[in-house]
């Protein structure tokens, strides 16, 4: 777990609109089976951050070098459009706050695990069938609501349906945007159980935008802190929420509601 | 020879939001402890025991000084290389459980092991034996531990802790709470690590306890600041 290569290694990262700073100067690595948490208020740049790691924006300047399979460190904002779709289909998942922005509600569950699977090139209907009933299972949905539609489906499902989708693929670095927002808490508690078992059997890289602390803490080795576009904190998960260094997080932390 | 080693250790908490107020907790921490010797941390509260056991894990910052666990050195090491000594070298069995909610309590303490590569019958064999060992009844064992009382709670957080035989360990407060049996069943996984050769850091508020298996006492209040006038 030591020696290995970073699989993502940020440098520089800054995007602008006009005037404002979605987010400036952000760098950080990520090692394989690293989780990173990053924290802040609405505004703080944290999705925009996730979005130009993601390919979803360009980022104005900076560089986002991944490893890939093929050709070893890549810097992802200078490939061809193409090549990052591919990626974005293959090595990433990008995991919605919203499942109905990451699922297509029209096509049964099956068919929105299936279709990533033919999208890398599976052919065969009953492998497909076949591997989007184990991932069915993986997320706890049951067999017998493969050929439902999401719209069928509760908040919860469709969100455990949005991670299948992305996963079957065997990605290996995984952007997820407030996974467990907008669920309630028994149902956060089951996402939860389910990412962090994924994360551990499959060895994955994760970047979770979030502004719940509880979740960062039970899910992230580590975490980073914003504030108007500018990562103000990082370090070890526990150590910064436990010894927060900076005003902005001390008061962010000071600010949680205790149960 | 020595496992766990803290030079002149400096800390202070800056409150930003409280005027910017300067607070000095510690200065010039210095101890070290041997493989198979367990040093106990006393001085009052608020002395600063706790503060120190946290540093020694990375979950406080260190402001100044070296502390050297094995041959990392957890003050200034990056959040990497300290999750790494947590997973193989340094053990923590603090007060409170903290769990993701729905895994059951064999996983709960069988997962050191799995982080470390233990396959999953070997490191089940080893959390039953813990578990039974220190009296949470077998029905329990598939549940999550998130309902259970305040002392299994305990018991089930040091079965995790000792799950893995870590070659030096941090406890705060193993005993408190405990009944007569568990308390003794606790005080032999302790003797049993020091018998292996595990460096003990710990927190004794019992004191029959402390005797029993501390090899001697460093006092905090030693490390307390000179408050400038």
């Amino acid at each position: 777990m030591t020696q290995d290569n970073p699989l993502l290694q940020v440098e520089g990262l800054s995007k602008f609109y006009g005037h404002r700073i979605g987010c400036a100067d952000v760098a950080f690595d990520l090692y394989p089976g690293e989780v990173m948490g990053i924290v802040g208020e609405s505004g703080s740049g944290k999705s925009t951050l996730l979005n130009c790691l993601a390919g979803h924006l360009p980022p104005d300047k900076g560089r986002v070098m991944f490893d890939t399979r093929a050709e070893g460190m890549r810097d992802t904002v200078t490939m061809s459009e193409p090549e990052r779709r591919m990626l974005g289909r293959t090595d990433w998942a990008f995991v919605h706050q919203h499942a109905r922005d990451g699922l297509r509600m029209n096509v049964s569950a099956g068919g929105n695990v299936g279709e990533r699977l033919m999208a890398v090139g599976a052919r065969h209907y009953g492998d497909i069938r076949g591997a989007a009933i184990d991932w069915l299972g993986r997320v706890e949905i049951a067999e017998d609501r493969i050929d439902d539609r999401p719209r069928q489906f509760s908040g919860g499902m469709q969100q455990r349906l949005q991670i299948a989708r992305n996963l079957v693929t065997g990605p290996r670095l995984v952007f997820m945007d407030e996974p467990t927002g907008g669920l309630d808490v028994s149902v956060q508690a089951r996402l939860l159980d389910l990412l962090r078992g994924l994360v551990r059997e499959m060895g994955l890289s994760a970047i979770i935008v979030t502004h719940d602390l509880a979740v960062v803490r039970l899910l992230a080795h580590r975490l980073m802190v914003m504030k108007d576009g500018y990562v103000v904190e990082t370090g070890l998960t526990d150590q910064v929420l436990d010894d927060p260094q900076h005003g902005y997080t001390q008061l962010l932390v000071s600010s949680v509601l205790q149960v | 020879m020595t496992m766990i080693k803290i030079e002149n250790v400096a800390k202070s908490f800056v409150l930003h939001n409280q005027g910017s107020a300067i607070i000095p907790v510690m200065d010039g921490a210095t101890l070290s402890i041997a493989p198979g010797e367990c040093v106990a941390l006393v001085g009052a509260s608020g002395a600063g025991k706790s503060t120190l056991m946290r540093m020694i894990y990375g979950n406080y910052t260190a402001q100044a000084g070296r502390i050297m666990v094995g041959d990392v050195d957890v003050a200034s090491a990056a959040p990497r290389a300290i999750l790494e000594l947590r997973r193989t070298t340094l053990g923590y069995v603090s007060q409170f459980l903290r769990v993701v909610p729905r895994v059951p309590t064999l996983e709960v303490v069988a997962e050191p092991l799995r982080a470390v590569g233990v396959d999953s019958a070997t490191a089940e064999v080893r959390a039953r034996d813990l578990l039974s060992r220190l009296n949470i009844p077998e029905r329990l064992w598939t549940l999550s531990p998130t309902t259970f009382s305040g002392g299994e709670q305990q018991r089930v957080n040091i079965a995790r802790g000792f799950a893995f035989e870590y070659p030096a360990m941090l406890l705060d407060e193993p005993t408190a709470s405990l009944d007569a049996t568990n308390r003794a069943v606790v005080l032999d996984l302790i003797l049993a690590a020091k018998a292996r050769g595990v460096a003990i850091v710990g927190i004794f508020h019992d004191d029959a306890a402390r005797t029993e298996v501390c090899d001697r006492e460093v006092d905090v209040s030693d490390f307390t600041p000179e408050v400038a006038a």
